[in-house]
């Protein structure tokens, strides 16, 4: 009997609820100081002069730092495809650039000073213009780095067909702004570091990746990666944007080093809202061609992402909505383009779902826009347009070869369970009878990438001579649950018990390789790292069995309920895991390490519905049902891929409905806090109707595509097209995202003709 | 200022700054680092706790205004696997905690939600925990916990 495929409750969670999980900032170091940054409130200004002086004097104030001070230099972006003369220091120097930036740095015996005195240093700024959408910036008329002569920081255009639409019949153009959002993990940014007295630095990071801020550390420090230690905890949640190294952790280890004592930092969530990276800022210009008999024949993608204010992960991201630009779709022709700008804003980073989102958006919503304008039900145009199963593996117009994939599969589950021709009779009743409230009914097929670039990743068993097990896993879980998934992996090639299996995450010392968990990658990389060690340890076990039942391994079977080795056929006569753990102790024990690279990513798909109810008076939406079909292959713990996806279909629904970050025109932040950032709640999402779909990929072992990611990436475009879905009979084409009340509320007035004011 | 407060049963005296806020005496002066904190305008919940049977967030809360009386947090509710309290047993067995950084609070909102209101419904959960921001799970299995609970003890204080 396997235990995979089961819903094991999760072995991590006692502690969490009873006494609460150990994050950086619950962890105190003795004898250390707190550092506040101090914050430009300009977007775009020279620093004319920093006045230090009456913070050097307030109570308990160790030190205050400027640029002046730091002796680590500016840096150009990390990835070489970005323009290099736009760099950034780590405080600004002569120069802020966003909202948010950091200026200064206190340090105080405590936070609480630490942050009064930070209120002390005064900085005098001389302000220049912001440059805050990304076509303006485009236009270079104010340039954020002189130096580099331009704002584009990444160009990937590949150039125009003028004939690209020709032969098509019907064709269907807007411009969408796939809009910012802010990540929001519940933990915000903390670090802390200490320095061994031989000069070892040892840092506790709230990440994602603890090896990728190894490195970062040891690169902006210029030591031996071996001199650095990297703790992560528990993490409370990145959603992508806990990836890098921002400068804020690579100064603590300055301070912690320059000062000689250990310096703690952990931001307000006011400082995370324009600190930590935000997601999305796509604008894009969309061309979609068919046959009014619903043929789609040409698609076309021109884009503008906006970088923020210095080039990190975001501004690459039209990398991967190139990747993914056809979707589910088996269109003959595509053309995408992009160009990546600076703005004066904060930085963009990778989001749940980080480019594809984006693609998913763009093609989903033009595809309701040309199915209304040809008169045919939306998801007939949808199937007739799908890629069929018998495709893959399917190589899209921009090169993307997809593993494997059922979409028409997924696209009737999600009409089946939702009764899709009930929901529409019950929306022609509405529309008959002029009711206020009126229903919208969305769909969006999708598929993305997940384990995009395929990376190495480790993955260590060790069976100790107690019987119990210790795994090292170089993915870095900040709520996926990977202690248990992993734990039910090796429990299934052993037969120890989970209760039996330590997994040992978020220690660089421990583990000696890894890259953590970004990408929905861990699964497939990290988890058949583990699977294969155990295998490994299997073997190991059975031939130091067969040697000490004088045996031929192949002879020699494991037991795995009795939970020993014996001849087959003669159970009498065997050894447990224990005695074989004993056994090998003195031959370097009986453990194995994988480091296992994917041969390519793989595809997860799915189909998502949404039903809307709009008030035509107030433009209020509330969503009434969401039908999630998500098919990521073999699913390892049903509740684990569950909690994914609802995890992933409410940051879905956020973006389509509520969440926005928003600038004025000056690139002042106005969502710069939970008070005015519309993070969604329990009282705006319903229960999730899941269905479960699972084709198994051939990519791995396992069978395995990633979760989490896919609920984002689906629902979105499904709540956009159902707010619009609702409105369309009353001559709205379109209501950008997020779908308010006052951007539904106008839209139906502009169509009626009512919007006089 | 000095303060006494009783926490999870035990009585505590301390002298703190006056502006000391409850959620770090909790967490720093006593070292009940179980309540989070997830934000500087009293959106999030992460921090709330119970106070003479109700649940405030702790961040809003001075140490001050808690003296002389009982606060029941995480640390105070079940300690252990086996000695859950239902409301923790319904999170467990329903899956409603993933990075656990909202887990203490929101499971206190809950607990202080279903004692209030012990036969709730799905509608009343959700407008109940508005309060309490979760960023892991959509909230879709904190709500089904939450109903768990309300069933079997999981007001009980
Ligand atoms: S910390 Fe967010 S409400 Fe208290
Ligand atoms: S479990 Fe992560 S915020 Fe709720």
């Amino acid at each position: 009997m396997s235990i995979l495929g089961n819903r094991v409750l999760r072995k991590e969670d006692p502690k969490f609820l009873t006494v609460g999980g150990t994050y950086v900032d619950d962890i105190g170091l003795a004898g250390a100081l707190h550092v506040a940054y101090v914050r430009s409130t300009f977007a775009h200004a020279r620093i004319l002069s920093i006045d230090t002086e009456e913070a050097r004097k307030a109570p308990g104030v160790v030190a205050v730092y400027t640029a002046a001070d730091v002796d680590l230099g500016p840096r150009p972006p990390e990835m070489p495809m970005f323009n290099q003369a736009m760099t950034r220091s780590l405080l600004a120097d002569d120069t802020v650039r966003f909202v948010g930036e950091c200026v200064a740095a206190v340090v105080a015996d405590t936070r609480a000073r630490a942050v009064d005195a930070a209120e002390l240093v005064q900085i005098d700024y001389d302000p220049l213009p912001a440059v805050v959408d990304v076509e303006t910036a485009l236009r270079d008329e104010t340039l954020l780095f002189p130096a580099a002569g331009t704002n584009l920081a990444m160009d990937m255009t590949f150039g125009t067909d003028e004939h690209f639409m020709d032969g098509c019949e019907v064709v269907v153009r807007h411009q969408f702004l796939n809009h910012r959002v802010a990540p929001c993990p519940l933990e915000v940014r903390a670090a802390s570091a200490e320095w061994s007295p031989e000069g070892r630095l040892t840092q506790y990071s709230s990440t994602q990746a603890p090896h990728g801020v190894k490195s970062g550390l040891a690169g902006a420090l210029a030591l031996d990666e071996a001199q650095v230690r990297v703790l992560s905890p528990d993490v409370g949640g990145g959603f992508g944007a806990k990836m890098g190294t921002y400068p804020e952790e690579l100064l603590v280890a300055w301070m912690a080093r320059r000062l000689g004592r250990p310096v703690r930092w952990v931001e307000t969530r006011s400082e995370s809202m324009v600190g930590l990276g935000h997601g999305r800022g796509q604008l894009q210009e969309v061309e979609i061609g068919g046959s009014r008999d619903g043929r789609i024949l040409a698609y076309r993608l021109n884009v503008i992402q906006d970088g923020g204010a210095y080039p990190a992960i975001g501004a690459v991201l039209p990398f991967m909505t190139r990747t993914m630009l056809s979707g589910v779709y088996d269109i003959p022709k595509v053309e995408f383009n992009s160009r990546s700008v600076v703005t004066n804003t904060t930085p963009t980073v990778a989001y749940r779902g980080a480019g594809r989102p984006e693609a998913t958006a763009a093609i989903e919503r033009v595809l309701d826009m040309f199915a209304a304008e040809i008169g045919m039900d939306p998801a007939e145009v949808r199937r007739r347009n799908l890629i069929q199963k018998d495709a893959f593996p399917f190589t899209t117009p921009t090169g993307t070869v997809y593993d494997i994939g059922d979409y028409v599969r997924a696209l009737d589950l999600a009409l089946e369970a939702a009764d899709y021709p009930a929901l529409r009779a019950a929306q022609k009743q509405r529309r008959e009878s002029g009711a206020t409230k009126q229903l919208g009914i969305g769909l969006s097929v999708y598929v993305e990438i997940t384990n995009g670039m395929p990376s190495s990743e480790f993955g260590a068993v060790e069976v100790r001579p107690d019987g119990t097990v210790v795994v090292r896993t170089g993915t870095s879980p900040h709520g996926q649950g990977h202690v248990t998934a992993w734990a039910m992996l090796v429990s299934e090639q052993l037969g120890i018990p989970i209760e039996s299996i330590e997994v040992v995450h978020g220690d660089t010392d421990v583990v000696p390789r890894g890259v953590g968990t970004f990408g929905s990658r861990s699964l497939q990389a990290g988890g058949v790292a583990v699977n294969q060690a155990a295998t490994a340890v299997v073997e190991r076990a059975r031939q130091l069995a067969a040697d000490l039942l004088e045996a031929n391994p192949d002879d020699v079977i494991l037991d795995k309920v009795g939970q020993r080795f014996h001849v087959q056929g003669t159970p009498a006569a065997g050894r447990s895991w224990k005695e074989l753990a004993a056994e090998a102790e003195s031959q370097g024990g009986l453990t194995a390490e994988v480091d296992f690279t994917a041969p390519g990513p793989t595809f997860p798909f799915g189909a998502h519905l949404v039903v809307a109810e709009v008030d035509t008076e107030t433009g209020l939406v509330e969503i009434k049902r969401i039908v999630a079909v998500d098919d990521a292959g073999k699913i390892l713990n049903p509740m684990l891929a569950e909690g994914q996806v609802h995890g992933g279909l409410a940051q879905g629904v956020a973006q389509a409905l509520l969440e926005e970050v928003r600038y004025d025109e000056d690139g002042n932040p106005v969502t710069a806090n939970l008070a005015d950032y519309a993070f969604v709640t329990a009282a705006e999402l319903p229960s999730f109707e899941r269905i479960a779909m699972e084709t198994p990929t051939p990519v791995n072992e396992l069978g395995a595509k990633g979760i989490g990611e896919s609920g984002t990436i689906g629902s979105t475009p499904a709540v956009h097209n159902a707010v619009c879905d609702a409105l369309v009979h009353l001559g709205v084409r379109h209501v950008p995202m997020p779908t308010s009340p006052q951007r539904v509320w106008r839209a139906i007035n502009e169509a009626t003709g009512k919007a006089s004011a | 200022m000095k303060v006494s407060i009783e926490v999870n049963g035990k009585k505590e005296e301390h002298d703190v700054e006056d502006r000391t806020l409850l959620v770090f005496f909790l967490r720093e002066t006593l070292g009940l680092t179980g309540t989070n904190i997830g934000c500087d305008t009293t959106n999030c919940g992460a921090c709330t706790v119970i106070m003479n049977g109700e649940s405030v967030k702790s961040c809003t809360v001075l140490a001050a205004q808690a003296d002389g009386q009982k606060v029941l947090t995480i640390e105070g509710l079940g300690t252990s696997q086996d000695d859950m309290h239902p409301m923790q047993e319904a999170f467990r067995q329903n899956h409603a905690l993933q990075c656990g950084y909202c887990t203490p609070g929101m499971v206190m909102a809950a607990v202080s939600l279903v004692h209030d209101n012990p036969n709730i419904t799905e509608a009343e959960v959700r407008e109940g925990l508005e309060g309490n921001l979760c960023r892991c799970t959509g909230y879709h299995n904190i709500v089904k916990a939450v109903l768990a609970a309300a069933g079997s003890g999981g007001g009980d204080l």
